[in-house]
């Protein structure tokens, strides 16, 4: 393959990636990863590092249109931010030493359990609970628009939901992720945020987690400007549109579609990496 | 409620960062891109082998050199980094609308995070 040809194949990938990804919601990053490394060949550690751009790339365009909308939580958001690109940055130091299998084990079962959680039912959300004095301290009670008037809410779970952050950002650095689903995990579930705030607060703190370990993998000489080109052209023009035909688009099937090819890709990670041949 | 329109206000001056910062870095890499292709098109492409890159496109000064001799790779890999740097604008754009609203405890948390990031990016190697 010449290098013209790598380069429109890759962006051709990455374009569904970012297209399938952004409809139904579960990030382009989670896919491209295996595409690149397990179609085209590439090593894993430039993967990543190519990875982490597209998540930026994403999550900075995406951002853009969501806070207008006015669900996003900047204060919980940033406060979180705080665990997110601690985390990220302990991952990032982390890739440098664990072995190129060791990281494909990892990111395999990480993309069977996030296929998981997106199939999970969501919990039934606990509406008007009581003011949390944590939360309230750190002011991160906050309102939003519903179908039925503006919906206050009370945040819970704040050490709980910080640690998982944590947790979060690690994997991010680790792997070139946006770990997306981490994120809504710790604010839906343990913090007690409405979904719609929690998807939104996610997104806008996924550029910033990536670009704290983002750093990191270019000092180290993991990001090639050959490989990240169409990675990132291609996984920002498949999600623009995606965003745009959002509303239109039947989304179930697609979700069920996108978390089988999700798991299967996640196994043959999995068996890369213990059969050595990644 | 005063407090919330502020919010908004700030949130929507950062969307227009966020979008600015992303349609610049996506236009600089394109650039790079066609230059990167004009000369390279028939070389072979293998990235089964990790090699890392050359100090080249490492640290900022590197790279801004590159791409001052319209190499390529350079072009593309500055993209790369005015695209990092959009959220680490966003954030230092945050401080000033926290600091803005007299917040104190905010201004603090977003000032570590900035840290975090400043240091990801200048401390954690030869970057900048």
């Amino acid at each position: 393959m010449n290098v013209l040809e790598f380069t429109l194949l890759v962006a051709a990938g990455s374009f569904i990636a970012g297209l399938l990804g952004s409809l139904t919601g579960l990030g382009g990053g989670v896919v491209l990863v295996p595409l690149l490394t397990i179609f085209f060949k590439v090593d894993i550690r430039y993967a990543i590092g190519a990875s982490l751009v597209s998540v930026i790339a994403t999550s900075s365009g995406a951002a853009a249109a969501y806070v207008k909308e006015g669900f996003s939580n900047i204060r919980i958001g940033m406060f979180l931010e705080i665990a997110t690109t601690l985390g990220a940055l302990s991952g990032a130091f982390l890739a440098a030493f664990v072995s190129t299998k060791f990281l494909a084990i990892v990111f395999g079962l990480v993309l069977v359990y996030s296929a998981y959680l997106s199939r999970r039912p969501r919990s039934f959300e606990e509406r008007n609970l009581p003011p949390n004095p944590l939360a309230t301290k750190l002011k991160m009670n906050g309102s939003f628009p519903s179908e039925e008037g503006i919906r206050y809410y009370n945040v819970q779970g704040v050490p709980t939901g910080f640690s998982l952050m944590f947790g979060a950002g690690a994997l991010s650095g680790l792997l070139g992720i946006g770990s997306g689903a981490v994120k809504v995990l710790a604010m839906d579930q343990a913090m007690k945020i409405p979904f719609k705030v929690s998807t939104t607060t996610s997104n806008f703190m996924i550029g910033v987690t990536a670009a704290a370990s983002a750093g990191i993998y270019l000092n180290r000489g993991y990001i090639d400007p050959g490989l990240s080109m169409p990675v990132m052209l291609g996984v920002l023009a498949g999600s623009m549109l995606g965003v745009r035909i959002l509303r239109k688009a039947e989304t179930k099937v697609l979700r069920l579609v996108f978390s089988i090819v999700i798991v299967v890709l996640g196994i043959q990670m999995i068996y890369k990496g213990v059969a050595g041949t990644i | 409620m005063a407090r919330k329109i502020t919010d908004l206000e700030i949130e929507e001056v950062v969307g227009n960062l966020l979008r600015t910062g992303v349609t610049i870095s996506a236009a600089v890499v394109l650039i790079g891109a066609f230059i990167y292709l004009g000369r390279h098109w028939n070389m072979p492409a293998d990235y089964r082998i990790f090699r890392g890159e050359p100090s080249d496109y490492r640290s900022l000064s590197a790279i801004l050199h590159s791409a001052f001799k319209w190499h390529g790779r350079g072009f593309i890999q500055l993209g790369l980094v005015l695209l990092i740097a959009t959220p680490v604008a966003r954030v230092a754009f945050a401080i000033w609308g926290f600091a803005a609203e007299h917040d104190r405890m905010y201004t603090i948390f977003t000032v570590i995070v900035l840290v975090i990031l400043l240091y990801s990016l200048l401390g954690s190697g030869s970057a900048f």
